[in-house]
C-alpha cells in the first residue's frame, strides 16, 4: 500500500501550482482551468484520508465537490462569454469595472 | 517496492508535468488538454486508493463534462494566443523563492506528523453499494440540495449567456411575419383553387 504521506505530498504540489498559475496567469479561462486543478488536488486528499480513516465520507464529499465544481464551471464560462461579448478580450486585466 | 508505488509514482509525475503545462502554456487549448491528461492520472490514484467509483465519476464528468464545456467555450470563442508580458509580476520573482522553501516545509512536516499509518476499513468502501448507503440514508438532504444547485447554476448560465439586442428581436418578428404572410397566401391559393 503506498503511504498515506505521498497522497498528501502530491496533493499539497498540485494544489501550489494551482495557485501558482492563478497568480501568474491571465486568461480568464486558464485562471478557471487552475482552480478546478486546485479543487482536484483538495479531492485527492479527501479520497486518501477516506481510505486510511476507513469512512466513507470523505467519498461523499468528493461527490459533493464535482457537483459544485460542475455548476461552478457552468456559470463561470456563462460569465467569460458575456465578458468576451462585450470586451472582445479575456484579459483579466482589462476587465476591471463591474459596468461596461 | 510493490506494483502499486511504481503505478503512484508513474501517475504522480504525470499529473505534475500535466499541472505545469496547464499553467505555462500560452495557447488555452494546451491547457485543457493538459488539465485533462490531470484529471485522467488522478482517476488512477483514485484506483489505487479502492475508490472505482470516485475514479470512474473522475473520468465521466471531469474529463468527460466539465472539460468538454472548457473546450467548447475556447473554440466557440476562437482565442488568440497570448502575447508574453510578465513585467507586471516583477516582485513575485522575489516571493517564489521563500514561497518555495515554505511548502517543502509544510510537506515535510506534515509527512513527519503522518507517518505511515495502515488503512482501516474493507476493500469494497469505495463501491457503489456503499457510497449509495451513506448518500441516500446520512446524506440525503446534502444530496437534494445539490439538486438544488443544479438547477441554479443552469438558470444562471442561461440568463447569463443569453443575447438580448434589439436587432435580434426584430429579425425573429419579422420572420415571424413573414411566415403569417406565406400561410395566408397559401391559404388564398387554396380557396381560389
Amino acid at each position: 500500500m503506498v503511504p498515506l504521506s505521498w497522497y498528501l505530498a502530491l496533493s499539497a504540489v498540485l494544489f501550489t501550482i494551482g495557485v501558482v498559475g492563478v497568480l501568474i496567469q491571465r486568461n480568464a479561462i486558464v485562471l478557471f482551468m487552475c482552480i478546478e486543478l486546485m479543487l482536484n488536488a483538495v479531492n485527492l486528499t479527501l479520497v486518501a484520508f477516506s481510505r486510511f480513516l476507513g469512512d466513507v465520507t470523505g467519498q461523499l464529499f468528493v461527490f459533493m465537490v464535482m457537483t459544485v465544481a460542475a455548476a461552478e464551471a457552468a456559470v463561470g464560462l456563462a460569465i467569460i462569454i458575456s465578458l468576451f461579448r462585450n470586451r472582445e478580450t479575456l484579459n483579466v486585466d482589462e476587465a476591471d469595472l463591474l459596468k461596461l | 517496492m510493490e506494483i502499486v508505488h511504481i503505478l503512484f509514482l508513474a501517475f504522480a509525475a504525470l499529473a505534475v508535468v500535466a499541472a505545469f503545462n496547464v499553467i505555462l502554456q500560452r495557447n488555452p487549448i494546451y491547457s485543457a488538454i493538459g488539465l485533462i491528461v490531470v484529471l485522467c492520472s488522478l482517476a488512477v490514484l483514485f484506483l489505487t486508493l479502492y475508490a472505482p467509483f470516485i475514479a470512474a465519476m473522475q473520468v465521466i464528468v471531469y474529463a468527460g463534462a466539465i472539460m468538454v464545456l472548457f473546450v467548447f467555450v475556447i473554440m466557440l470563442l476562437n482565442i488568440r494566443e497570448e502575447e508574453s508580458k510578465t513585467d507586471r509580476q516583477k516582485y513575485l520573482k522575489f516571493l517564489a523563492a521563500p514561497l518555495f522553501l515554505a511548502l517543502l516545509g509544510m510537506i515535510a512536516a506534515v509527512v513527519k506528523t503522518v507517518g505511515n499509518p495502515a488503512p482501516r476499513g474493507t476493500d469494497q468502501l469505495g463501491s457503489v453499494q456503499t457510497l449509495a448507503e451513506g448518500m441516500f440514508t446520512k446524506y440525503v438532504l446534502p444530496f437534494e440540495a445539490t439538486s438544488v444547485l443544479i438547477l441554479m447554476a443552469i438558470v444562471g448560465s442561461m440568463l447569463l449567456a443569453r443575447r438580448e439586442k434589439a436587432e435580434d428581436v426584430e429579425r425573429i418578428e419579422q420572420a415571424l411575419a413573414a411566415s403569417q404572410e406565406g400561410a395566408e397566401a397559401t391559404e388564398k391559393e387554396e380557396v381560389a383553387a
